[in-house]
């Protein structure tokens, strides 16, 4: 029978739409006329496509497909399942938000990087879509390797900079170091049968030995593009060297594809998940979590504290899927399949509002040219509809019901409440330790976004600079119309997200149901729009839309009351500064003093240096350096080893032609003892 | 589902418990002041304050934006949602399903964060610090409560606060350790969240030790008067979670509204036992330094797992 729908062939055409768009904006009519005005529109017209087909994937069977393409006897092989239409749905839904903003955040770019800009911002949309689609490990790692590699030209977009470059090839050696595990994985799991479809490999019966080695391959070579611990040193380089609507892109999308491929190789792929393989991902989760979030209220920079975010929400979602291992690996479908399903709601929740916050980043640094928090001040009142955007994100991202951060986590607490369940003691006890892991960086995440909005949005601005228009007139103005309609659709998205979870439940039911065999338990099914049952009624309900309208109208009733019986009035003055007449505005917390309560608490944590100035300084000045203490006990001696084996392998280099002959020589005699 | 009575006494109790907050304000500081040998004020002074309050002038900063204006309605907003899904005297809500605990530690963080924000909004250096150390005693303090009322979700096995009342209120009159570990640290953690000693000092007036009135130095007037009720509305809040989860016999069961008088009477009693116990504690207790509350908190949050590790031993 044929299906009526094929999201599999709209979304390789939408795929090679953005292809061709890359290439199109490579013209240079115009001055680049293409590129500045239709690029990034169409692209989010691709997008929205995208996700539409996407969300047909989930409720439609399987698809596959094998295109004439590739190496002789080595063709593509492309394939569409729930968990693929549901990441297809995630990248074109964001990517199209994040698209319209690059129109307004590109449009002064001179045109030879506008065109190069333009080329590499579809080609890795292109690839990340080939990522998802792909079927057989060549395809994959293909589509894997053009997504570093155009991200990478994206990054170093500044090349100038030697900080930029430096980021830059950063990232490109631990995307390398995670591509070599993930290769290395595939060929664990075709167990020398020479085939790369996924279809050989998930039927490949694995020993469990080797089945462990595929996991651990698979979950560090996944983790290190994720930018789980210790492989995240890349992530905070690289976010801020990006321009924003390319850190929106990498962090809100990129990051997925990554757990994307984690989720396809450990559920699908392998098959089998043993508990003790949840165990290692909730451990490193829980560490990647704290250390995020941790490292995160230590930063000024805001695109860096919005990097290290990423790294804390990274491992959220490793909690819910090593959850969700643990109870599969258990034998309990239906408490793994709620795990999956939280882990991957938090998926496309972080996606939204972290795509969002770093649009509103880019929008505070086009704006006002300023990245460090400790600059800013006040710009709520000549950045309005940036102030609102970014606060929905931040309130999302800080976990607050009603908005989509608290939903995943409400999830994930639910999953870890099922652990009376479990039968092994230990696992049972520990688990709600990492659902307090999960409070705590919950409740500190809250703490870093009052820091960033209360700092960069409210009080009043720290530089002089800012305070006033210089002469010419337009410093410091809102976003454009099109930045703006960007972050309005993810904002929308946090609203949507947050109000409908139920909807959203049952269509990653249906993935879940796809990858473990079954999904959650009949009680869910009495979910509706209204009200979402993840279980049963008796266990656990919660109800957004119901939240919003009793908080919306207790409010409004209070507001109305306090109105008609007393009186609305109201006189301005200066601020209480509590009889100090010398409050100016440098009295005002910095974002290192906000965190300065943490730095006491958690102080063993941070490798700190710290500038106090004298009491008799007539200009004083605090300056605060934390650093990462991975660099020093993991990266700096790997990178030490590696200049010492390579300068001992440069011995082998003489440089003198006698030599290099005797080596041919050699290898010959050699080749000729040992292959007949 | 959704029965018209029970609908109309979800509203009477969320206006009861709006209007009687004060009281219990009233009432422990009327205990403070008597155990501290002072002459005591009107239990009903919260009230004339309120009153007195509402009659004046807001002032506001100059440079003061939407948020801080917008503020002190979410936080009244915020705690009334709160008041309205907490089984104060019968288990029957019909809006007490859609927050379980978990949203519910969620409104108070979302209140939380309000406040932090407003209070950074002018640009006074006391409101900064302020939001800072509210922000701390707040990441040290909502782990905790979660511990607390996940113990409580494990032995009734569900997060709601109705079913969990009514399983808790069933069982014979006997102490389980896991609720007592539980009940010492959500004590803590209710000193600590409703900004009394020995964490915050709710009648201090020295600007370098507040927390919570360091926030609320910028607010006059209606504003002043709905954050005020707002945290009475907080306290007795978090009084009815303990009392629904640690002494729940004598709330009223789904549909028996013959037991309603003798589950006020029940509630005023328990209320007045615990807002003396309040007042003695603070009689009792000196205010601790800042940086002391981090310990204060983290041994409330060990309590909490503890609570639930002796509820899995317990359980085989």
């Amino acid at each position: 029978m044929e299906p009526l729908a094929s999201p599999l062939l709209d979304s390789l055409v939408a795929a090679v739409s953005w292809l061709v768009i890359g290439a199109l904006a490579l013209v240079p009519a115009g001055n680049a006329f293409f590129a500045r005005r239709l690029a990034f529109p169409l692209g989010a017209l691709i997008g929205l496509g995208l996700a539409g087909f996407g969300l047909q994937a989930i409720w439609l069977p399987t698809q596959q497909m094998t295109l004439p393409l590739g190496l002789p006897d080595l063709p593509f092989h492309l394939r569409v399942d729930p968990l693929a239409g549901f990441f297809l749905m995630l990248l074109g839904s964001v990517s199209a938000g994040i698209s319209v903003y690059a129109t307004g955040y590109f449009r002064e770019e001179p045109a030879g990087r506008l065109a190069l800009i333009g080329l590499q911002y579809h080609v890795f949309l292109a690839s990340m879509a080939f990522v998802i689609l792909a079927d057989d490990a060549y395809l994959f790692m293909v589509a894997w390797e053009t997504m570093a590699l155009s991200s990478y030209f994206l990054v170093t977009t500044d090349h100038k900079l030697p900080a930029i470059r430096s980021a830059g090839f950063l990232y490109l050696l631990i995307a390398h170091l995670g591509a070599i595990a993930i290769l290395l994985c595939f060929g664990v799991m075709q167990g020398g049968h020479g085939d790369y479809t996924f279809d050989t490999l998930r039927s490949a019966e694995l020993d469990p030995r080797w089945a462990t080695v595929a996991f651990l391959l698979a979950f560090f070579g996944f983790g290190a593009k994720a930018g789980m611990i210790p492989l995240h040193a890349w992530l905070p380089e690289a976010h801020p060297a990006a321009p924003s609507p390319v850190s929106a892109l990498m962090s809100g999308i990129m990051l997925k594809t990554a757990i994307y491929g984690m989720v396809r190789v450990i559920y699908d792929l392998i098959g089998g998940v043993r508990w003790e393989w949840g165990m290692l991902v909730l451990a490193i989760g829980a560490g990647t979590t704290l250390f995020g979030v941790l490292y995160a209220l230590m930063q000024h920079d805001l695109k860096r504290l919005l990097a290290y975010h990423s790294v804390e929400n990274i491992g959220i979602i490793l909690l819910g899927l090593g959850m969700s291992m643990v109870f599969v690996g258990f034998g309990h479908p239906a408490a793994g399949a709620l795990g999956l399903i939280a882990a991957l709601y938090h998926t496309l929740n972080h996606a939204v509002f972290k795509g969002l916050l770093f649009l509103g980043a880019g929008s505070i640094l086009h704006a006002t040219g300023l990245r460090n928090l400790n600059d800013m001040g006040g710009l709520i009142h000549k950045m309005p509809h940036t102030a609102f955007y970014f606060l929905v994100g931040a309130l999302a991202i800080s976990a607050l019901p009603p908005l989509n951060g608290f939903v995943s986590e409400w999830l994930t607490f639910q999953t870890a409440l099922q652990a009376s369940i479990l039968e092994n003691g230990v696992v049972r006890s520990l688990l709600p330790l990492f659902a307090a892991t999960l409070a705590l960086a919950g409740a500190l995440t809250a703490m870093c976004f009052v820091k960033v909005f209360g700092i960069a949005f409210l009080g009043r601005p720290r530089e002089p600079r800012h305070a006033a228009p210089d002469a010419a007139g337009d410093q410091d103005h809102d976003a454009g119309m099109m930045e703006r309609l960007g972050m309005a659709w993810l904002a929308a998205g946090c609203f949507v997200l947050g109000l409908f979870p139920t909807s959203f439940l049952l269509m990653l039911n249906r993935v879940a149901v796809s990858l473990t065999g079954q999904g959650l338990r009949e009680g869910a099914v009495q979910s509706n729009w209204l009200w979402l049952v993840p279980i049963e009624s008796e266990r656990a309900t919660y109800s957004p839309i119901v939240f919003l309208i009793v908080i919306v109208c207790v409010t409004l009733l209070t507001f109305i009351l306090v109105r008609r019986f007393y009186h609305g009035r109201l006189r301005y003055s200066e601020g209480w500064g509590c009889g100090y007449s010398e409050l100016t505005a440098r009295t005002q917390d910095s974002a290192d003093a906000f965190g300065q309560p943490i730095r006491h608490v958690f102080g063993p944590l941070y490798l700190m240096q710290r500038h106090m100035p004298a009491a008799d300084d007539p200009a004083p000045r605090f300056s605060l350096k934390i650093e990462d203490r991975h660099w020093y006990w993991l990266y700096l001696p790997v990178a030490r080893l590696t200049e010492y084996v390579s300068s001992k392998i440069a011995l082998l280099q003489q440089g003198r032609i006698s030599i290099y002959l005797l080596y041919s020589f050699v290898t010959l005699i050699a080749l000729l003892v040992f292959v007949r | 589902m959704i029965d018209a009575p029970a609908i109309a006494f979800q509203i009477l109790q969320s206006v009861f418990v709006v209007l009687a907050a004060p009281l219990l304000l009233g009432w422990a500081n009327q205990c403070r002041a008597w155990l501290q040998n002072r002459s005591a004020p009107s239990i009903l002074l919260p009230y004339y304050t309120l009153a007195k309050l509402f009659h004046k002038d807001a002032v506001i900063a100059h440079n003061a934006s939407a948020v801080f204006r917008v503020t002190p309605y979410v936080m009244f907003g915020c705690m009334w949602l709160a008041a309205g899904i907490v089984p104060v005297l019968a288990t029957d809500l019909p809006f007490a399903p859609a927050a379980d605990i978990i949203a519910l530690v969620g409104v108070f963080a979302l209140a939380r964060v309000f406040s932090a924000l407003a209070a950074m909004d002018i640009g006074t250096a006391f409101g900064g610090l302020g939001a800072r150390r509210e922000m701390l005693i707040g990441f040290l303090a909502e782990p905790a409560m979660l511990m607390v009322l996940f113990t409580a979700a494990f032995i009734s096995g569900s997060t709601q606060l109705n079913t969990i009342v009514e399983t808790l209120g069933h069982r014979e009159f006997a102490i389980d350790p896991s609720l007592a570990f539980a009940a010492v640290a959500f004590l803590m953690v209710l000193l600590a969240e409703n900004a009394r000693i020995p964490i915050d000092n709710p009648t201090t007036h020295l600007e370098l030790t507040m927390i919570h009135e360091a926030m609320i130095l910028e607010y006059s007037a209606r504003h002043l008067a709905l954050i005020e009720w707002a945290v009475a509305i907080k306290l007795f809040a978090y009084m009815t979670i303990g009392i629904a989860l640690f002494v729940p016999w004598g709330i009223a069961e789904a549909g028996n509204w013959g037991a309603l008088p003798l589950a006020f009477a029940a509630l005023a009693a328990k209320l007045a036992f615990a807002g003396a116990g309040l007042a003695l504690l603070e009689t009792l207790l000196a205010k601790l330094r800042l940086f002391l509350a981090p310990e204060f908190l983290s041994t409330a949050f060990l309590l909490g797992v503890l609570g639930i590790l002796t509820h899995f031993l317990a359980r085989g």
